[in-house]
């Protein structure tokens, strides 16, 4: 940091209908030094817990926000300076900006960016895209997951690298339509390469978490020309362990009670699966024919003894593209043991303290690393 | 795509796409067809507040007006679901009731356990509850507690519009008889609705605030009442569980005894009178079965032993209030 400046802390806007966020509690003390990357607090929203990641060093002059409230998207959390700063001059900074402040009206939703919905092979697929640079990159979400997977990345990433991003919501999920075809790898890959084209995208980065990943790794070896680089996370298809009662209990689970354990695997800190995160995942299980599409789709991913049925570990080397391979070290639906056959010519990184969800859990961590390896070589 | 809809739209949307879904879904009632788009008796209202409007023109005969013969509609709604049929019958007023009791309470609640669970009967029978509307003692009343004591009968009361259209859904795909009661005041509540069809399992109860300190359970409307003090009191750092359990019968008790095991003390928000009530079931539920978790006395708050009265200050002092729930959350947290 340069002398002299003053940086606001703000309260983050994650995701598209987020207004305001609760301060929980702050992680750091009025005062003290901070790396890039370290929790600074912790806040709540209606979708999710998380903690506000510094996004450089500092020194954490004023604390203005106070634990247990709420506050609007853009609202002053703390202010950041180093020492050679006088507290006169950050008092002044926390009275401009508080005077100059105005929330984000309610109701202004139509000026946001939405979700859109395109027909592709007959199926509704609704996809968010931010950003408008010439690259394309295409964020993948994993069996039972959607678009607000990357709540955390996706304007990050957009932010850093200037490109166009988008996510979509797979067939069978999310909000696009419950119909999974075949409910194989080649489906899910044949019907990106037919959205990426319905949107006139010749080639993209693609980015994909867990069965996410198998469908990028499924898209890369059956269109390679459409294909810029591959971003794994957490992917399925690089070995064949994977945790069949997760998969089972989370198909089989109706109810809250019965869920919540189960989401709880997803994340090494289990605090994150709050009220409204289990209530929007029953929100989507109770769809018509989601039950069906993940029914048939886990068959399609796991043989009959429950391990993973595709494996693109022993072809990672015939792509041609650039592949770079992330994991939390406490997952626990696929162990980050895959990252260990990995060859040679695949950078990776396996994140600690994180779980399966680390593209939420050290969303900072995975960003810059998908930025360094993956989008800006 | 969920966008925000009335209450009164979910309902409408659930019966238009099951009926869409399933062709032995039919829907009878007093003035229900209308709404059409034609002229004269074509452009009726579509019920009496306009629920089933628009969808005679997509459905035709399969929505149609009776005679304002309860005894008779409700009946023929109970022998076409043992014949085969999904319908779903609006009622209009629940304080209707006492016209059709029998065909419901004697006999389609009967038929599964008479006939040794040969015999289904998967009729639904709509109907519109509460006070608020200066409607009177007739047509202003919270009855659910009555339908809720007869074995082989579900009740259902939404107290959102996500709520409405999912439970409707469900209790029209179930094959027992569903007594699905909608407040009148809510019709115009507005809220996050999915388009795509969806199911909310009976049974489930909705946690709808999440604290330690008290558990408030609350039926129907009463739940708006419950979560706004909730919120107001979360500030002052008292942090109340709110639980909506949606169905009255079958009642998610487990999810209410969890509750109170943590949090030690339970206010019952019921519209109803108090006398062989919700309020006095839950009351009942935690003095029997989690007495050694209870830190204070129960609390109810429901409306007096009284009809609903008709004038408008006598009917707010009837209706239990945001106040008299602080009130009592505050005489026990």
């Amino acid at each position: 940091m340069s002398e002299n400046t003053i940086t606001p802390l703000t309260m983050p806007k994650w995701g598209l209908s987020m207004k305001e966020g609760k301060l929980i509690n702050w992680l750091v003390e009025e005062g003290s030094q901070f790396s890039r990357g370290d929790e600074l607090a912790e806040v709540e929203t209606e979708k999710i817990a998380s903690a506000v990641e510094a996004s450089m060093a500092g020194t954490l002059r004023k604390i203005v926000a106070e634990n247990d409230t709420v506050y609007p998207v853009g609202a002053l959390l703390a202010v950041v300076a180093d020492e050679s700063v006088s507290d006169d001059e950050v008092n002044a900074y926390i009275e401009k900006f508080q005077s100059e402040f105005v929330p984000e009206e309610s109701g202004d939703e139509d000026e946001g960016i939405q979700a859109q919905t395109i027909e592709v092979n007959s199926l509704n697929i609704r996809y968010l895209s931010k950003g408008d640079g010439d690259r394309v990159l295409l964020l993948v979400h994993g069996y039972g997951g959607d678009l607000d997977n990357w709540l955390f990345n996706h304007d990050e990433l957009v932010e850093k690298t200037g490109m166009r991003v988008i996510a979509l919501d797979l067939p069978g999920h999310g909000q696009s339509s419950k119909v999974v075809g075949d409910a194989n790898l080649e489906f899910f890959a044949d019907t990106i390469h037919a959205f990426l084209q319905a949107l006139d995208i010749e080639k993209a980065y693609l980015v994909g978490h867990s069965m996410g990943g198998a469908i990028s790794l499924c898209f890369a070896s059956k269109y390679p020309d459409n294909v810029l680089g591959l971003g794994l996370i957490a992917s399925a298809g690089l070995g064949d362990e994977i945790n069949n009662e997760y998969i089972q209990g989370f198909m089989e689970s109706t109810s809250r009670k019965q869920i919540k354990p189960w989401l709880e695997l997803l994340f090494a800190d289990k605090s994150l699966v709050n009220r409204q995160l289990i209530n929007n995942m029953l929100q989507y299980k109770r769809l018509d024919g989601v039950s069906d599409a993940l029914n048939a789709v886990s068959r399609q991913l796991l043989d009959d003894s429950g391990k993973q049925g595709r494996q693109f570990l022993d072809s990672l080397d015939t792509l041609a593209c650039r592949i770079c391979v992330v994991w939390g070290m406490d997952d626990h639906i696929i162990p980050a043991s895959h990252t260990e056959r990995l060859p040679d010519s695949v950078s990776k990184l396996v994140i600690e303290s994180s779980g399966h969800m680390v593209q939420m859990e050290a969303a900072n961590k995975v960003n810059q690393f998908l930025i360094d390896n993956l989008l800006t070589r | 795509m969920a966008r925000k809809i009335t209450y009164q739209q979910a309902i409408n949307e659930a019966l238009d796409q099951e009926m869409t879904r399933d062709e032995s879904v039919i829907v009878m009632g007093e003035d229900v067809v209308g709404g059409s788009g034609g002229h004269g008796e074509m452009d009726a209202w579509g019920g009496v507040l306009g629920l089933t409007k628009g969808l005679y023109a997509k459905h035709g005969n399969r929505i149609m007006d009776t005679p304002i013969t309860e005894s008779g509609y409700i009946g023929a709604a109970v022998g076409a679901a043992t014949c085969g049929m999904r319908p779903v019958a609006e009622l209009m007023f629940i304080d209707f009731m006492g016209v059709c009791l029998d065909q419901i309470y004697n006999q389609a609640a009967k038929f599964r356990y008479m006939f040794g669970g040969k015999a289904k009967t998967p009729v639904v029978i709509r109907a519109m509850y509460g006070a608020g509307f200066s409607a009177a003692a007739q047509h202003s009343q919270a009855l659910y507690s009555i339908f809720t004591h007869i074995p082989g009968l579900k009740v259902v009361l939404p107290s959102s519009p996500y709520d409405a259209k999912g439970l409707l859904i469900q209790a029209i795909r179930d094959d027992d008889p569903v007594i699905f009661l909608e407040h009148k005041v809510l019709y115009t509540l507005e809220g996050e609705v999915p388009e795509e069809p969806y199911t909310v399992p009976f049974g489930e109860a909705n946690v709808v605030r999440e604290g330690d300190d008290v558990t408030i359970v609350a039926f129907g409307r009463m739940v708006l009442h419950a979560t706004g003090v909730a919120d107001k009191l979360a500030k002052e750092g008292i942090k109340c569980e709110v639980i909506d359990p949606r169905t009255t019968s079958p009642l998610d008790d487990e999810s209410i005894l969890e509750s109170i095991e943590n949090t030690g003390r339970l206010v019952v928000v019921d519209e109803s009178n108090p006398r062989c009530s919700m309020a006095s079931d839950i009351a009942e539920l935690a003095v029997t079965r989690a007495f050694e978790h209870l830190k204070a006395p129960v609390k109810t708050v429901t409306a007096p032993h009284t009809p609903v009265p008709f004038a408008k200050s006598l009917e707010d002092a009837y209706i239990p209030s945001p106040e008299k729930i602080e009130a009592a959350i505050r005489s026990i947290a």
